[in-house]
């Protein structure tokens, strides 16, 4: 009988002083970091309280690196004086119609490329060839074809978002499942609903990764090519405030950019929860 | 509605993968492919069900379809093939998206296969949410639920623990007891074969040829009884006795490749 056995070696151990009874090392620690949140907010409050003390106490000056009160003060001002909207709602526009444009040819372009053989050849020599480009260069080019008002600027964000995207959509299209495919072919569903209902949801963890690393791209080339030519935006605002020392101002603009980047990326996790709820 | 695989060849690029295979699967009838790694069961399977061209030879269909089959041929596949963003509900209804069924009617098949299938309470959940067993089974409702002639089943069990297998294998034999349906059945498990199959088709080692079709001369009630069990034992033993050189052979090629 096994559990006499048992019983038998425990009395067996217990039974003989001699010999000694020590516990199994424990060795499994360590390798899975847990994401903790408050250590995290914690750690900003204590440098943004540095900050504040390095500034208030004289410690750095208030012209190379203005307190947070006096960024906050100056984002306050900003608000009341009417110009933070100004500057914004020039930047999200542009941001905004750029990202669209580019976004949906870019989805148009990867689809394209992950569904057919013709346009994959032409279509990743292309990509291969002109995404290493930085978009910004283009700038001075696209004013000389569109002029000095919006459309360059609004075209060089689209350049930027659509390889970006086309990559994530026809790598999240070569990434679904060929099995699935292949099931769906096995009961004759049509080839557009294997797109619809097979392709497109199966790509979608990759597109909406992408369009994270689009809306920082889409910010990045928002406030260069404002800095090059605009007179209102964000990275008009930055460049002209610190052309004039304006330091507080400058850091203003800076936390305003943040604060965007931060406002798009949790837009994106409230979609990824609510479209990829089945992961 | 017969099956037939007639002197159906494959070869990928330089590698032959199937020579020459024939073989029927006459309506109602199960027939399982056993045979070496590699010998190309699972080709000849996508080749039977249309999945692939054959470089040579063809698979053909003899008779009409049962009335009412919105796919005659139909797979359950190894990996269960389920769409993880829809619900168990919806993966078996994906099928029936494109056919000519009112809604009454295609809820009505759904219920129909959920509850042959056991899974009417769980009509709502996600793949993630259930065992390997479990998902199998949502992999068969949806196959029901297009009424199949002949379901082509790609080592339905063999990723499932052995406990869930002979679970899922009893259901196998309920849903076939009556003959309306036929069956092949890959697998690289004899014992399966030997409890499901009318006939056992065993292939050589690559290119897979056709070294031998064994009758089953038991009924699948039969072969439920205690008493069956040496005779099922020894059949299985006669067909690894045909296997065992090659599947050693194959198992040295595999490694020297």
């Amino acid at each position: 009988m096994p559990s006499a056995r048992c019983s038998m070696l425990d009395r067996a151990t217990q039974d003989d002083p001699a010999v000694e009874v020590r516990p199994v090392a424990f060795r499994g620690a360590g390798f899975v970091p847990r994401a903790g949140r408050v250590s995290g907010w914690i750690a900003l409050a204590m440098v943004i309280a540095l900050w504040q003390l390095a500034g208030s106490a004289g410690w750095v000056s208030q012209l190379f690196l203005p307190s947070p009160s006096a960024i906050a003060i100056a984002i306050y001002k900003l608000a009341i004086s009417g110009a933070l909207w100004q500057h914004v709602s020039a930047s999200v526009l542009r941001i905004g119609t750029g990202w669209v444009l580019g976004t949906v040819a870019g989805v148009i372009v990867g689809f394209a490329i992950g569904l057919s053989t013709l346009a994959r050849g032409v279509g990743i020599t292309f990509i291969s060839a002109l995404f290493p480009i930085p978009k910004i260069a283009l700038l001075p080019l696209l004013i000389l074809w569109l002029g000095i008002g919006e459309e360059p600027k609004i075209a060089t964000i689209a350049l930027g978002v659509f390889f970006s995207t086309a990559i994530s959509v026809y790598s999240g299209v070569d990434a679904v499942p060929r099995n699935l495919i292949r099931m769906a072919q096995s009961f004759n569903v049509p080839f557009h609903a294997i797109v619809r209902r097979v392709i497109w949801p199966g790509a979608l963890p990759s597109i909406l990764a992408g369009f994270r690393i689009t809306a920082s791209v889409a910010l990045l080339l928002v406030v260069s090519a404002e800095m090059i030519g605009a007179q209102f935006g964000i990275g008009a605002f930055v460049l002209q405030a610190g052309n004039l020392m304006q330091t507080d101002q400058l850091l203003a603009g800076v936390v305003i950019l943040s604060l965007f980047g931060l406002a798009v990326g949790k837009v994106i996790n409230v979609l990824e929860a609510k479209l990829l709820h089945w992961r | 509605m017969d099956l037939i695989a007639d002197h159906i060849s494959h070869r990928f690029g330089a590698l032959d993968v199937l020579d020459r295979v024939s073989f029927t699967v006459a309506s109602g009838e199960v027939v399982a492919i056993v045979g070496p790694s590699g010998c190309g069961k699972s080709t000849l399977l996508s080749i039977l069900g249309g999945l692939l061209q054959p470089s040579g030879g063809a698979a053909e269909l003899r008779g009409a379809p049962p009335a009412g089959s919105l796919n005659p041929l139909t797979f359950v596949f190894q990996d269960f093939a389920l769409l993880p963003w829809c619900t168990v509900e919806a993966n078996v209804a994906f099928p029936l998206e494109h056919a000519a069924l009112d809604a009454a009617a295609r809820r009505a098949v759904v219920d129909d296969a959920l509850r042959r299938t056991g899974l009417s309470d769980f009509r709502a959940a996600y793949p993630k949410q259930l065992s390997g067993g479990m998902r199998q089974r949502v992999g068969i409702a949806r196959a029901l639920a297009v009424r199949p002639a002949i379901l082509l089943m790609d080592e339905p069990l063999s990723a499932l623990d052995s406990q869930t297998r002979e679970l899922l294998m009893e259901d196998f034999i309920r849903l076939l007891a009556d003959g309306a349906m036929g069956a092949v059945y890959v697998t690289h498990n004899l014992a399966e074969a030997v409890r499901l199959a009318d006939r056992i088709v065993v292939l050589s080692r690559r290119p897979g040829r056709v070294r031998e079709i064994v009758d089953i001369p038991m009924t699948r009630a039969e072969r439920g009884a205690i008493d069956a069990r040496g005779k099922l034992l020894a059949l299985q033993n006669d067909l690894w006795s045909l296997i065992r050189e090659e599947a050693i052979d194959a198992e040295r090629e595999v490694q020297h490749a």
